[in-house]
């Protein structure tokens, strides 16, 4: 379909990558494909920052008494490894970065609807991300990324507003990037493209878009509250003021509980993506697929109150919130089975991608179902609050949306950077990872069920054993995420030339040329067939 | 260094049957995670890629199979839910007779003080075997008591009173963590629950040195800040008697009644003007800012001491 070919380094055809230089191309850029490197080199800096910190608690927590810093300290070093991993990195990870660049070319189209927006999306991200930072270098914040009033209103002294206001402005850039995203996939779908020959990363990008402009104007409005609790003393949180303490933890949680939602429906996405390229297999059961992305998007919205069920709120509340988070794991666990059936009968092959995808299953089916502990009422009552929360939405939020994530860049980055990475090293990398990330987290459910409380910057001596396992894990883990940061800068200058179509995949992306041109299609489009089609009856592809 | 344990300790009348329900969904959890990565690694097995031009047969999915593994899981987490709703709503009431203890968390300590007048920070002494339950509210932010042994936990808010109840099973003494992040020193706020024979937890309670009960406090407190001008026993005063009040159905001026409780007595302590009893003008100041948590609790105690009709008084006595 395309004319473009697969060039020779010196005199390469015209790409997005090449066809402008200097950094005002950059800067200035409304292409889609461009802004998503904006974002992909933006939020690799936060995920070090985030993880820099990270590294720092679990060097810390490796003696009783706290190994590295003063209590005030861990207190800071845990606020913003969260505040910056949830709003910085995961939050608009794969919609950001992969959304962006794959949105308009899945779907046959030349950019989003409104690039101009798309680019102003970053900048807000960009404000935000600053003002985050500047918070971090003058004198920290340290009311956990929750922001738990009154502790946060009235009572810590730290710099609770400069990270609101940050994360208040990168909220709008959620906001516009979810609003461009579903008039895209709205309007400028190529001809023949029906809703149902869509793949499924796009409906995942849709529900997720859902989330994005639903849920964030309530996170905007309870960091707008709060800030003006906290310079002005206006009476809403802090009983001492009039207010009541526990209405922020409902505001809060109606966005933050679809916020872990945003970040594992893309993972789930592009997982959905690179099953059925390695298994050359439809997936199983799409429309179900597709529903239940949906249906997640919708639950996700009812089921805040489990994040509340040892505050006092009434036991019939608890009881409601409970069976609507039982609810949720239904389509979560269609999906896993529908996957899992992709590979019956299928053609697998194990690049590094498939890797990535088959260990988020794992990964998600473990931190699923150890949510079936904190959905039930009376387990929660022990576990809430303690290390097991902790273990619980690291497996979805690291070993899920991460794992999603980098998955997903290894499939698409021959289309990204039109070079291709050295692929022993990529596997042992997942391996790595695999392992690092079960020797971390795992111990921490066990911590929990002992009875240790998160966010405790020294521990009573009995849990030392464990918390050593978990340090230790973290080291294995870091080791993982540097070996495909180290290969794909390489693979920009010196990985050898990708061809169109590297894993004989059949999305429309992979029917241009790597990378594609700024225009994405030298000539419209037309789809005839679904987005699965890895027939019997195909022709055999190049490679 | 310690060994590596596994399980807390075992130490409320609760503690086994919330272990049995953890012990079932992480049954179900092994299972399934093994079912699930087993049939993957069969199938990468089985069906790994033998010729680069392979090509397998397009599968759509499957009706029966979709509605089975939507049924089977569905009926897993109704059996959870059930289970885990039923057993929370028999830990959320205490029996009747429960004796009572009151708790206080402020940055970054905990204090508790007893009916009797005894009062402790950072130790809560408890009979062994009988039901206690605690009555608790914050000095500044949200804190959180928790038990692990006891799997009991419920946060301590500013402004409001939560409760929770156990019953001791083992005598020892127990960790309590406060399970809230509620600052610097949050994990230091670190207490025990000591758990002892009643005849030695009498000796403990008659130790007191204050030598004040916690209604007697109360009394005390109802006389200096002159409650006892307008709220006259006998109910001629401009505000009205508080005999026989708590516990009892009050009227208000906006036609609703309640029953008076614990919140309620707070509230019309701290917000006299929010709940006007029928008949009464919105008279009274407030006392905000003007009792510590720890005089409110006294004053709770001597107002429902009040509440007591004659014959209750002497139930009470037998």
């Amino acid at each position: 379909m395309s004319t473009a070919t697969p060039g020779t380094r010196g005199n390469a055809p015209r790409n997005y990558l090449n066809a402008d230089y200097g950094w005002r191309s950059w800067l200035f850029t409304v292409d889609h494909k461009r802004i998503a490197l904006l974002y992909m080199v933006s939020i690799t800096f936060f995920f070090v920052v985030g993880g820099f910190f990270a590294m720092l608690m679990r060097i810390h927590l490796i003696e009783p008494q706290g190994a590295l810093v003063q209590p005030e300290t861990y207190n800071k070093l845990f606020t913003l490894h969260g505040v910056i991993m949830i709003f910085f990195f995961l939050v608009p990870s794969i919609p950001a970065v992969l959304g962006n660049f794959l949105i308009p070319l899945m779907i046959g189209a030349r950019d989003l609807a409104f690039p101009r927006l798309n680019l102003l999306s970053w900048y807000i991200y960009i404000v935000g991300g600053l003002f985050t930072l500047y918070s971090a270098i003058a004198g920290g914040v340290d009311t956990g990324w929750t922001f738990y009033t009154p502790y946060s209103s009235t009572y810590s002294n730290t710099q609770v507003t400069a990270v609101a206001v940050g994360v208040f402005i990168t909220g709008f850039s959620s906001i516009l990037t979810g609003l461009n995203f579903i008039v895209t996939i709205h309007k400028m779908r190529a001809p023949g493209l029906t809703w149902f020959r869509l793949p499924l990363f796009i409906w995942a990008m849709y529900a997720t878009s859902i989330i994005f402009t639903l849920g964030t104007p309530v996170l905007a409005i309870t960091l707008f509250l709060l800030a003006l609790e906290h310079l002005f003393h206006v009476g809403i949180f802090s009983p001492a003021l009039g207010g009541d303490p526990l209405l922020f933890q409902h505001l809060f949680w109606f966005y933050s509980h679809p916020a872990v939602y945003i970040m594992i429906l893309p993972a789930m996405g592009v997982v959905s993506e690179i099953i059925a390229c390695f298994a050359r297999k439809r997936i199983f059961g799409y429309k179900i697929v597709g529903f239940s992305s949906v249906a997640i998007a919708v639950l996700g919205f009812l089921v805040w109150g489990h994040h509340m069920f040892v505050t006092g709120q009434s036991i019939y509340a608890g009881l409601i919130f409970s069976l609507l988070s039982f609810l949720v794991a239904i389509p979560s666990a269609i999906k896993v089975f529908n996957w899992t059936s992709t590979l019956y009968k299928a053609s697998i092959s194990y690049e590094a991608p498939m890797l990535y995808a088959l260990g988020f299953i794992g990964l998600f089916t473990m931190g699923g179902l150890t949510g079936m502990f904190l959905a039930a009422l009376a387990t929660d009552v022990h576990l809430n609050g303690t290390y097991f929360i902790v273990a619980h939405f690291h497996y979805i939020m690291v070993g899920g949306a991460v794992m999603g994530y980098l998955g997903g860049m290894h499939f698409w980055w021959p289309k990204i950077s039109g070079r291709k990475y050295p692929n022993g090293w990529a596997a042992l990398a997942a391996a790595i990872v695999f392992v690092g990330f079960n020797l971390t987290f795992f111990p921490q459910f066990i911590l929990g069920y002992l009875g240790m409380p998160r966010r405790y910057a020294f521990y009573p001596a009995e849990f030392q054993v464990l918390n050593v396992m978990s340090s230790a894990g973290a080291s294995i883990l870091g080791v993982g995420y540097l070996i495909p940061l180290i290969y794909f800068i390489w693979s920009m200058r010196y990985g050898p030339i990708a061809e169109a179509n590297p894993w004989g995949a059949k999305g429309l992306e992979w029917q241009t040329s790597s990378p594609p041109p700024t225009e994405n299609f030298t000539q419209m489009p037309v789809v005839t067939e679904e987005a699965y089609a890895y027939g019997a009856e195909e022709e055999p592809s190049r490679g | 260094m310690q060994g590596l344990p596994i399980q807390p300790d075992q130490a409320s009348t609760i503690a086994r049957s919330v272990d049995h329900l953890y012990f079932f969904i992480t049954a179900i959890t092994l299972f399934f995670t093994i079912l699930i990565f087993s049939i993957i690694f069969y199938f990468m097995i089985k069906y790994r890629r033998r010729s680069p031009d392979e090509r397998p047969k397009p599968i759509e999915g499957s009706l029966p199979l979709e509605v089975l593994w939507t049924a089977i899981p569905t009926v897993i987490v109704a059996v959870i839910f059930v289970w885990g709703s039923s057993l929370y709503f028999q830990n959320s009431e205490p029996p009747p007779g429960a004796m009572e203890i009151f708790v206080t968390g402020k940055q970054w300590m905990w204090k508790a003080e007893h009916p009797e007048g005894q009062r402790e920070i950072n130790e809560l002494h408890v009979p062994l075997g009988r039901p206690v339950k605690l009555t608790m509210t914050s000095e500044d932010v949200i804190h959180d008591f928790f038990v692990p042994a006891f799997r009991v936990k419920k946060d301590v808010l500013p402004g409001r009173y939560t409760s929770l109840w156990f019953q001791a099973t083992r005598l020892g003494t127990f960790h309590l963590f406060c399970a809230q992040y509620c600052g610097a020193f949050h994990a230091g706020m670190l207490g025990s629950v000591i758990v002892v024979e009643p005849d030695q937890y009498e000796r403990w309670l008659a130790g007191s040195v204050l030598g004040e009960t916690m209604e007697a406090a109360g009394e005390r407190l109802f006389k200096e800040n002159a409650c006892v001008t307008c709220h006259l026993s006998d109910g001629t005063g401009p505000a009205p008697s508080l005999l026989g009040v708590y516990g009892n159905t009050v009227h208000l001026t906006n036609g609703q009644s309640l029953i008076a409780d614990d919140a309620y007595i707070r509230e019309s302590i701290l917000s006299p003007a929010a709940k006007i009893v029928n008949g009464y003008k919105p008279v009274m100041p407030s006392f905000q800012g003007q009792l510590t948590e720890e005089q409110i609790l006294d004053m709770v105690a001597y107002i429902r001491s009040l509440g007591k009709t004659p014959e209750k008084q002497e139930e009470g006595k037998q």
